[in-house]
């Protein structure tokens, strides 16, 4: 795993980039690949690698080449069927002189062109120099595991894995994106291609885009998730599988997912547990693989509510291994949020990604580079409460005013310790809005965004004015054309990886948090053969009634302790607004909400950002605990203050990056 | 306190709580949740300073929108539940 810059140029007539820059743009994303670095230059492109050698690691270094030195690479990421790409190539007559994967995609570009990415199994960001082609090609896995963004400016391509790299160009301008902003009130966070520095995109998932010498940028998405049409044909017509058969099957399909993901590292492999049946079951798959010790990693909440001690230690003691924890506290919550946002480049509502900022430093120090984790079950075999609340919803549909109908709401959310069920008939009313739109494409989104868009009322005049209220993300710009055939949930689990899952939960949570301490997550439910399967299941073999990810419970049974499959859905979640308010307020937070900053962004109105945060520290003085923190002013708080620390740390004070770190040992340098 | 103060109180908590500005005035007669201006997790807050303030408490047959969706049936509900207390 590791850190992928560089720039190109589209014309002639442009300097080329110095030595210095490409080590300023690498030395900003060290932190992804500490082992080793390199690049490459020639009159047009500059391209630059930090390495985390995880396979080949004598021999693996980037940028490489094809066998004539015609295409080069950087990359970041696995391939973890390369073993198998590789034969086939064999065959085909290209020569390698490595063992690693990314010598394979190199030969793979030159034999296949661009469907080579579709034969992919695993997670990247791809850089290729096509330097005879004058082509400059980009690529992410189909989900968006891997990060990479582009500056397009005056015949100029800039890419990088972190935005922080391209910033590393003090040429660049930077400014906070007021779309940006509005996607981040709205769906939680910017959603590819928008990003929150305006200027700088991000490249979508499952796409991959063509830069050509003297030409416009070409754009192709290969891949998205995609379902049965069951309108047209019911799923059984087209996946004839019963449940037991699809199970075994699936289960298949995990173990040899989970076995790649173990064995093709040169280093040793361990696995987050979190206590929920996603992780044990990916963990369960994954000791099958390890001979001797198996290495377990968790956290644990001082806060009860958030806590699930109790089940990661009996899954640790059920795979017998040697399990190790890191205790979260708020105050070291608040104290490493600075980082974690310098990390996760975008603005959060949620503080859950610093526990894991936490245990990834507990991982580093261990010694290990890779981790097993279970992200992505949820999305592709419906675990979330906002699937079944979506199916309550339109159940509820059919006879509004039916109570037996709306009393199927209390069985939503019983681990929100203020639970709206204590004002149930509130609650319901809230459900009951936007019943009308039972057909809106969107429908299941509908009550989540259009509560998170009342956020929008902390914006300043300025950004009210900037915001074109009517423009929609691309992702429902673009829905697949057979979207409308597909079955509701199969349309909630799409938007939910959109919107959610490739813009934060892979992306802020996983990546940003793993490779802050130079740690690779490995994901066995993103597998590329899994997802397709999963994708054709149908409905009630996901959620059957109101019981979700019924299929991956029948295969966990006799694998993981029953206690662990038959608790309530508990999502990962960290505490919020408190970790910031209670007990001494950090001189960065008052700092953050004051009259000075609050004015030198302009991203926010004073009167009512400072009315929130008044109301937060009034709220901790009367109790101590969570409970009195509604989600919108949860959501407000950290929603203000991650945005506030991104515009201190990346405009406010612009730190120069030090190209001094980076002493490169791979040079391939044509202009010296 | 007749109904017009206690829509006032109640309008002046609204605000203060949920918009973060008092001088903010939310139309008495727009649904709350309609209009987004209270969360179905908000809803807590109202209800705890309405029985703290008013010495009221609500039982769950009570909270419903009808008596609870816009701030002058918040009043009316109020004003009857201390009528019918003094009986």
């Amino acid at each position: 795993m590791c850190g992928i810059a560089g720039r190109v140029n589209l014309t002639d007539g442009k300097e080329p980039i110095s030595r210095d820059l490409l080590a300023k743009m690498v030395s900003a994303v060290r932190h992804r690949g500490p082992d080793e670095f390199g690049y490459y230059r020639d009159t047009y492109a500059g391209l630059a690698h930090a390495r985390l050698s995880i396979i080949d690691l004598t021999t693996g270094q980037q940028p490489l080449s094809n066998e004539d030195q015609t295409i080069w690479i950087v990359y970041n990421g696995e391939i973890f069927n390369y073993v198998e790409i590789k034969k086939i190539l064999q065959n085909q007559g290209h020569q390698f002189r490595t063992q690693s994967d990314t010598e394979v995609i190199v030969h793979a570009y030159e034999e296949w062109g661009y469907n080579c990415f579709e034969k992919f199994n695993g997670q990247w960001a791809i850089a290729i120099w096509d330097s005879v082609r004058r082509k400059l090609i980009l690529c992410r896995d189909r989900v968006g595991v891997r990060p990479l963004y582009i500056r397009e400016n005056n015949n100029q391509v800039w890419f990088a894995s972190e935005i922080k790299s391209i910033f590393a160009d003090s040429s660049v301008s930077r400014e906070i994106n007021p779309e940006g902003l509005d996607q981040t009130f709205t769906y939680w966070a910017t959603i590819a291609p928008t990003s929150i520095f305006t200027g700088i995109e991000e490249i979508r998932p499952g796409s991959y885009v063509i830069f050509e010498f003297n030409k416009n940028r070409e754009e192709h998405i290969y891949w998205r998730p995609s379902f049965p049409a069951s309108r047209l044909t019911p799923a059984h017509q087209v996946n004839k599988m019963t449940l037991p058969e699809a199970s075994e099957l699936l289960e298949e399909k995990l173990m040899n997912a989970t076995k790649l993901r173990m064995v093709r590292s040169d280093v040793p492999v361990g696995s987050y547990l979190s206590g929920g049946i996603d992780s044990s079951l990916i963990a369960w798959l994954g000791r099958k693989w390890k001979e001797g010790e198996f290495r377990t990693f968790s956290i644990r909440f001082a806060d009860a509510e958030f806590d699930e001690t109790e089940f990661q230690k009996k899954m640790a003691s059920t795979l017998d291994s040697k399990h190790e924890e890191i205790i979260v506290r708020r105050e070291d919550i608040a104290n490493v949020f600075p980082d974690v946002i310098y990390h996760t480049e975008r603005p959060v509502l949620r503080t859950a990604p610093a526990p894991l900022f936490m245990l990834s430093k507990l991982v580093h120090d261990a010694g290990f580079k890779a981790v097993l984790t279970g992200e992505g079950a949820d999305e592709m075999l419906a675990g979330y409460d906002i699937f079944r609340e979506a199916k309550i919803r339109r159940f509820l549909a059919n006879n509004p005013n039916s109570q037996v109908r709306a009393r199927l709401f209390e069985r939503l959310y019983p681990y929100l310790a203020r639970s709206p069920q204590k004002a149930k008939g509130m609650a319901i009313e809230f459900w009951k809005k936007g019943l009308k739109n039972i057909d809106s494409p969107t429908f299941s989104h509908e009550p989540r965004w259009e509560t998170t868009s009342n956020l929008k009322k902390f914006f300043s005049e300025d950004i009210h004015n900037k915001i074109n209220s009517s423009s929609q993300p691309d992702f429902l710009k673009y829905l697949p054309e057979d979207y409308n055939y597909w079955d509701p949930l199969a349309q909630a689990q799409y938007l939910e990886i959109f919107s959610l899952f490739s813009s934060y939960i892979i992306s802020s949570q996983g990546d940003r948090m793993l490779m802050a301490h130079s740690v690779e997550g490995r994901f066995p439910f993103l597998d590329a053969d899994v997802m397709e399967f999963c994708n054709s299941l149908p409905a009630e073999y996901k959620l059957i009634g109101l019981n979700e990810k019924n299929i991956l419970k029948r295969i966990a049974r006799g694998k993981v302790p029953e206690e662990i499959i038959l608790r309530k859905k508990q999502p990962y979640r960290a505490p919020d607004a408190i970790s910031f308010v209670s007990g001494k307020i950090p001189d960065y937070v008052d700092e953050l909400f004051s009259e000075r900053m609050i004015k030198s962004s302009g991203l926010f109105n004073l009167k009512t950002t400072q009315g929130l945060f008044s109301k937060c520290r009034e709220i901790v003085n009367k109790s101590s605990n969570d409970y009195n923190f509604s989600n919108n002013d949860n959501m407000g708080f950290i929603g203000i203050l991650s945005t506030q620390l991104l515009y201190f740390k990346y405009i406010y004070e612009r730190k120069e990056e030090d190209s001094s770190l980076i002493k490169f040992t791979t040079v391939i340098d044509k202009l010296i | 306190m007749n109904e017009k103060e206690i829509r006032e109180q109640i309008g002046k908590f609204i605000s203060k709580t949920f918009l973060f500005d008092v001088e903010k005035k939310v139309d008495e007669k727009a649904s709350l949740l309609n209009t987004g201006v209270i969360d179905s997790t908000g809803v807590l807050e109202l209800i705890s300073f309405i029985e703290s303030n008013y010495n009221i408490k609500f039982a769950d047959e009570d909270l419903v929108a009808d008596n609870f969706d816009s701030i002058e049936k918040i009043a009316s509900f109020i004003i009857n539940r201390l009528n019918s207390k003094s009986i």
